[in-house]
């Protein structure tokens, strides 16, 4: 199978704090990866390590024909040769947070109209058409001109992984997407990562939406301070744990 | 006669103790207040002759001792010293800016105004004057090098500069008139800066008191002297209309000390002595017997104005305050917000983003810049950098100097607004592929700009409001005529409200202006506002 990313021996301080310890794992093309374990055990972060947005400070992160090194870089004013670099990995990489971070003071479609234009040199024109389609997908077509803050959490969601697919990325990262979300539209923004799934997307996953992993995911990752303590088929973590502390966490959560 | 007034004086006087009693008691402070006022009238002697001047205003007049900053010396020190021996009174130099002179013998802060002060008919409406005590002309000054100026004549499409509400400044306005406009005024507040302008090459020529081009432009190995004396001028010592008394002693004495030949002794001294003093001093002696007839000179009939008069100077006054001051201090004032905002965007960006030397030399523009007077910038820029051979015309120094210190208050306006922008919007827009500079182009900047325009729009009101403070540059704008207009017919509250009136809605239209953009950038509020039910039928059109 190929390996669309590989994290290797992947370390992370905050100062004295270790917040990974030496994680190491491989997703497959069309892979649906869903890391889980307790709060404050490093998911977030490995997750933002594999699109830049946090540096790590030994081990190495690849995505497609993307490698990243960065030998304890600092957060500000990183060397302009990885600056580069990361930007040529965040094109291929599409993530959606927590909060959604649309951006208020452009409506949906220009949201997911504007990173085409700006980094890639889309016509204005070409970029219109894809986020229509896009928007029409994740069921959005009649909300296209309004601004975020019209919008319900759900539809917010929705249009952020719009806004991150338009630039057609070949692996998406989703951090907690249903975690600020009110019951009832969770349902909504999962089904839209199933049908991403069905049509071949890679996507990683942070979650702690334990039906959706165990019917969905075909990894899951479980870490615990910082440590990746088991990878397996939801099958097999969801029914017979190994790692006593991944007993412990699933008790709590199922 | 004499018990009634005792007794009425002592009825007042316990009448006032009565009532005094509970205030003290409710205010334990006030006996200290009185105290201090007392104290602060201390000075005030009864027999110290108290006289204004303005020791800013330079020699040979009045001027701090070059040797003892601390001591006022000139001509009329020794003028009113020698008068102050004839009355038997001790004179004392009393310190007031030179346009308030007049304003402040009203207001009695001394007995007699002294200072160049010429007579003139609108200034006797508000104050008599003494006898002339000198008379002089204005003198044209050139470059060295300059031989086509010999007359007002030859100053056609020339810039030439003066004193503000100089006789030389309305003989120029006057030639500039003749002229069809084709005369460039520029006015100033002291006495050296029209000729270092004029040095600097700045000013082609400049018109001045004679005695003041005496000391100011003839030492100058690079200035000269051109053509005859224009016009003819006379200072008096002002006096309160109500100071007969006080007006008779002042021209008794000033005729003993010309008489007596004190005067011109004095003039030898400065330098000052001339050819017209030396023919009005002579026609001034052959009457002396008749005192009457000098006084009568001087006396002239208050004019107080009917109210109809007074409404028709004040719409005299819109004129030059409508179409000279106001569109001048509109433009500067834009222009110096416009380059305010650029250049405060760019501060802003280089402290929050750029590598350390940048971003610390950001840092310390905007302390040095908001730190220091705004005056004090606009004397170094007009004044100072010619000597380092950056010369800026009036109003280009004025956008500048305006521009660049308002830039560091909208720096810091920025960086509030950048900050205020969650950290999310900036990894949203990186982890889409973005720079860091298209991220702040398209995604943080615009949410800031939204976030500082009640800031930004509170900025520029105070920098239209900081405007008139160009005057000092040259500058003609609305404070500065008022204060022309002020000047000239001793009017400071009639012409104030006017002034300031004109400031007040020439605001308003740039708040109405910065309410709109605010409502209708306020994307995120749109959902609250009125216009919610509207946008919703709008984009709800079915599919």
């Amino acid at each position: 199978m190929d390996k669309l990313i590989s994290v290797n021996n992947l370390h992370k301080n905050y100062g004295d704090a270790a917040a990974l310890r030496g994680i190491s794992f491989e997703v497959s093309v069309s892979e649906l990866t869903v890391i889980i374990g307790p709060s404050g055990c490093g998911k977030s972060t490995l997750l933002r390590c594999l699109n830049g947005l946090e540096l790590f400070d030994s081990g190495s992160v690849r995505i497609g024909e993307h490698e990243l090194k960065m030998n304890g870089a600092s957060q500000h004013h990183l060397p302009s040769h990885l600056n580069a670099q990361l930007r040529h990995l965040r094109e291929d990489v599409g993530m959606v947070f927590q909060s959604f971070n649309l951006f208020p003071h452009l409506t949906v479609l220009e949201n997911a109209v504007l990173a085409p234009t700006v980094v890639k040199k889309v016509s204005q024109q070409e970029a219109e058409e894809q986020a229509r389609t896009l928007l029409t997908k994740v069921g959005l077509k009649d909300r296209m001109d309004y601004y975020p803050s019209q919008l319900s959490g759900g539809q917010q969601q929705r249009a952020a992984i719009a806004r991150a697919l338009a630039m057609s990325p070949k692996v998406m990262l989703y951090d907690e997407p249903t975690s600020a979300l009110d019951p009832s539209l969770v349902g909504e923004v999962l089904n839209i990562m199933r049908q991403l799934d069905d049509e071949g997307m890679t996507q990683v996953v942070v979650t702690h939406e334990m039906k959706f992993a165990r019917d969905v995911a075909d990894k899951v990752l479980v870490l615990s301070e910082g440590e990746l303590i088991e990878s397996d088929s939801p099958d097999v973590i969801f029914t017979s744990p190994r790692d006593e502390r991944t007993r412990e966490f699933l008790r709590r959560y199922l | 006669m004499n018990l009634v007034r005792k007794i009425t004086e002592q009825t007042e006087r316990t009448e006032k103790d009565e009532s005094r009693i509970p205030f003290i008691q409710l205010f334990p402070f006030v006996p200290l207040s009185l105290l201090l006022i007392f104290l602060l009238a201390f000075p005030v002697k009864a027999q110290d002759l108290r006289w204004g001047g303005d020791a800013e205003g330079g020699a040979p007049y009045l001027l701090p001792d070059p040797k003892n900053p601390r001591r006022i010396i000139g001509f009329e020190i020794d003028l009113m010293d020698a008068l102050g021996k004839q009355l038997k009174r001790k004179s004392v130099f009393v310190q007031n800016q030179w346009d308030g002179l007049i304003p402040g013998l009203q207001r009695g802060s001394y007995e007699l105004a002294v200072n160049g002060i010429e007579i003139t008919d609108d200034r006797k409406e508000q104050v008599n004057f003494s006898i002339p005590y000198y008379v002089c002309g204005e003198q044209l000054s050139v470059r060295a090098t300059e031989n086509s100026i010999n007359s007002i004549a030859d100053l056609k499409g020339k810039i030439v500069g003066t004193l503000k509400f100089s006789l030389a400044h309305r003989l120029l306005e006057q030639a500039k008139k003749d002229f069809g406009g084709a005369l460039e005024i520029r006015s100033y507040e002291n006495q050296n800066n029209p000729y270092d302008d004029l040095t600097n090459g700045r000013l082609q020529a400049v018109l001045m008191d004679w005695p003041i081009a005496v000391y100011y432009s003839k030492p100058n190995p690079k200035l000269k002297f051109t053509g005859p004396i224009i016009g003819e001028m006379q200072y008096g010592i002002a006096v309160r209309k109500d100071d007969a008394e006080l007006l008779k002693q002042v021209n008794e004495a000033l005729l003993a000390l010309i008489r007596s030949g004190e005067l011109r002794a004095i003039y030898d001294k400065w330098g000052i002595w001339n050819e017209e003093t030396e023919k009005l001093f002579a026609k001034l002696s052959q009457t002396e017997q008749k005192s009457d007839a000098l006084n009568e000179f001087t006396q002239t009939v208050s004019a107080k104005l009917t109210w109809r008069e007074r409404v028709k100077r004040y719409w005299g006054y819109l004129p030059a305050l409508l179409f000279v001051g106001a569109p001048m201090t509109l433009l500067i004032s834009v222009l110096g917000m416009a380059l305010a905002i650029t250049y405060g965007l760019l501060l802003a960006l280089a402290q929050l983003y750029a590598p350390k030397p940048l971003s610390w030399l950001a840092r310390a523009y905007v302390e040095l810049f908001r730190g220091t007077p705004l005056l004090i910038q606009l004397y170094l820029i007009f004044y100072g950098l010619p000597n380092i051979g950056i010369r800026l015309s009036p109003i280009v120094a004025a956008v500048v100097g305006l521009g660049m210190n308002y830039a560091a208050y909208e720096a810091e306006n920025y960086r509030a607004g950048i900050q205020a922008i969650p950290r999310g919007q900036m990894e949203a827009a990186l982890s889409l592929g973005m720079t860091r500079w298209q991220s702040l182009r398209h995604i943080i900047v615009p949410q800031a700009m939204r976030l500082v325009i009640p800031p930004v729009t509170n900025d520029f009101i105070a920098l239209f409001k900081d405007s008139s403070i160009v005057s000092v540059i040259t500058m003609v704008e609305l404070t500065k005529v008022y204060g022309q207009l002020a000047a000239t017919y001793y009017d400071y509250i009639g012409a104030g409200i006017l002034t300031a009136a004109i400031y007040f809605l020439m605001g308003l239209p740039f708040v109405r202006l910065a309410r709109w953009a605010e409502a209708r950038l306020a994307t995120d509020k749109r959902v609250v506002t009125t216009s919610k039910k509207r946008w919703l039928s709008v984009g709800a059109k079915p599919a």
